[in-house]
């Protein structure tokens, strides 16, 4: 990466995109539960008053909402928090959204460690968990603002239920804005032959920077599993038969995520040493995202010990 | 209050109440079948069954996916027997699928999933999911401008879940007066009655007071079921709720105001028993069969 990246957020790329393909079709319709600001949902507010719902505090009348304006060909964008949605709904999601498979996009933001400062209630570290788990559902984990606005347009275009985990804060941008978004595809950023680094999110901002300052001892084969479910199998086990060792890296519990994900592939397919890098069993805690990330052992320092480690760990593997 | 026609037509009152009659049988038999399933408020919203599905609602079983039909949502999704038994009746599938409730292999499954049957509008189970469904459906009718209604059933002991309250606050809120909102008001839940339970009296001023239409009605009479559902055709600028009383496991003498039938089926013996009562209201000799 140049050092002349720019950072934005991923949430902002929602915004403008949900707006931008509001113009071009009118079935899309926009629910939000009082943080319209926060979820960048209020220009298409502006702009589109008759699609959009203000329904308040009340995410699970949100979710019921959202499926019963999906059923006559309406595409409903659901918003919130990914602590608030889908925690606090998820039984609503798993009836009346996954299980009647309506068209229905459940975006939300802060996940993750970014909602920082709010503290340990607020961070969203389950919700990979809570929706791999449902039949139907598709989950897409864009990795920095490009891509967010490419994945936005691809929730569109494919009909079912789509989770799309975004974050508050401004992270780098360095993913092709030309390239379409691939529902199932996961596209490797970077060749390598040592060790596979599957990731997940605009952290993978912090595994890229990792894995430059690796080379040229360690040549890293960096995955961005922007979508999680479907997951993208092929790539993944023809990359660990290359490298022979993989890392996972989330902002997430490694309970359930990426990382359980990636072991249940490789596990029915091939023997090779994983180890997960994430939030390991614990609840975060209040402060910056930077702090958070540093505390979590979760940036480009920390990432890059951690590799270096499983690799001496597993020399001669 | 709106002014409406009455509506009187004592021939077709009767052929309704028979229908709603030959409906509980269906009902007692399908539980037989399936030996497992919710007889109370089965039987206790035949009336209200046959009243939407027979007169009130505009819909054709040729065309079950006609934009324009008016949508019935059954938020209350263990009474489905009752749903199942009125589709097949007015011809929305053989009648002999009804055997297959609870079955492997069914479209009949214990609790209403979409896309399973024609006629069937919503997915429901847990409690309180349906009404919000219902506004969804409410919203996106006045936004493609389409002039159907939406009927919303839920029973009186969901009324517990935290979400019908969030629902109750939205629907006015969008005024939404193309919804209409019944309430299966028969008392009883699973471990008791619904007073002893969770209060929900007084329930009239609670629902008045988040600013709905409200309309009380014996929900076991056809004429105020009828007249109930024009009025709210009437009502401008709300939503209307119609809390229609009932008597859960109306027609069978053992059942009847019994909350231990909520979620009980007949044994053989009892739907002889039951049968024989709800075919003697139409003045029908006792059965060989059943």
């Amino acid at each position: 990466m140049s050092d002349a990246v720019q950072n934005k957020s991923t949430r902002d790329a929602f915004g403008e995109a949900l707006t931008l393909l509001g113009k071009s079709n009118p079935n899309i319709v926009v629910l939000t539960a009082d943080l319209a600001e926060s979820t960048r949902v209020l220009e298409f507010e502006k702009e589109f008053p008759d699609r959009f719902f203000q329904v308040g505090v009340a995410e699970q009348n949100m979710a019921g909402i959202a499926a019963g304006i999906a059923v006559n060909g309406r595409i409903p964008f659901m918003t919130s928090f990914s602590a608030f949605s889908p925690y606090g709904n998820w039984l609503q999601i798993r009836t009346l959204i996954a299980y009647s498979n309506a068209n229905v996009k459940i975006v939300s933001t802060h996940s993750g460690l970014s909602a920082g400062k709010d503290g340990a209630t607020h961070q969203a570290l389950e919700d990979i968990t809570l929706m791999r788990v449902l039949p139907n559902m598709v989950i897409i984990s864009p990795a920095d603002y490009n891509e967010t606005k490419n994945a936005v347009k691809a929730a569109v275009e494919h009909k079912g239920p789509v989770y799309i985990r975004l974050t508050r804060d401004a992270t780098p941008v360095f993913t092709n804005h030309k390239k379409p978004f691939e529902i199932g595809k996961s596209p490797i950023l970077k060749k390598g032959k040592d060790i596979t680094i599957a990731c997940t999110g605009p952290i993978l901002a912090e595994v890229f920077s990792a894995a430059e300052k690796m080379e040229p001892e360690i040549s890293c084969e960096v995955i961005n599993f922007s979508t999680i479910k479907p997951m993208d199998k092929d790539t993944l086990l023809d990359s660990a038969k290359k490298t022979g060792k993989v890392i996972t890296v989330e902002e997430h519990q490694i309970a359930g995520g990426l990382g359980s994900a990636v072991c249940e592939i490789l596990a029915e397919n091939m023997q090779v040493p994983v180890f997960r890098i994430g939030i390991n069993d614990s609840f975060g805690e209040s402060g910056s995202y930077s702090d958070l990330l540093e505390k979590n052992q979760l940036n480009a320092k920390h990432i890059k010990i951690k590799v270096t480690d499983f690799l001496k760990n597993h020399a001669g593997n | 209050m709106p002014q409406v026609k009455r509506y009187c037509d004592n021939v077709k009152i009767l052929d309704l109440q028979r229908t709603a009659a030959k409906l509980r049988e269906e009902v007692i038999e399908m539980l037989l079948q399936a030996q497992s399933g919710h007889s109370a408020g089965s039987l206790g919203t035949a009336d209200i069954f046959a009243a939407l599905y027979f007169e009130i609602m505009n819909i054709d079983p040729k065309n079950p996916d006609d934009p324009n039909r008016d949508r019935f949502i059954l938020s209350n999704g263990h009474i489905c027997p009752i749903w199942y038994a009125t589709l097949s009746h007015r011809g929305y599938f053989p009648k002999t699928e009804l055997k297959k409730l609870r079955k492997i292999d069914s479209r009949l499954q214990g609790h209403p999933h979409i896309q399973m049957l024609p006629g069937i509008e919503n997915t429901s189970g847990p409690l309180g999911i349906g009404l919000s469904f219902a506004i969804g459906i409410s919203s996106a009718a006045l936004l493609d401008q389409a002039s159907y209604r939406v009927y919303c059933m839920t029973s009186d002991g969901e009324l517990n879940e935290g979400q019908i309250w969030e629902a109750a606050m939205y629907a006015p809120k969008q005024r939404l007066n193309n919804l209409t909102w019944i309430i299966d008001r028969n008392n009883i839940q699973i471990d008791g009655t619904t007073e002893q339970i969770l209060p929900l009296e007084p329930l009239r001023d609670k629902l008045e007071s988040f600013n709905w239409y409200v309309i009380e009605i014996d929900g076991h009479n056809i004429e105020e079921i009828v007249n109930a559902c024009n009025m709210a055709k009437a009502v401008t600028q709300r939503p209307t709720v119609i809390i229609a009383h009932t008597i859960p496991g109306k027609g069978v003498n053992f059942m009847q105001y019994k909350f231990s039938w909520h979620g009980l089926a007949p044994n053989k013996e009892q739907a002889k028993a039951a049968l024989k009562q709800l075919r003697s209201m139409e003045s029908r000799i006792e059965s060989e069969y059943y």
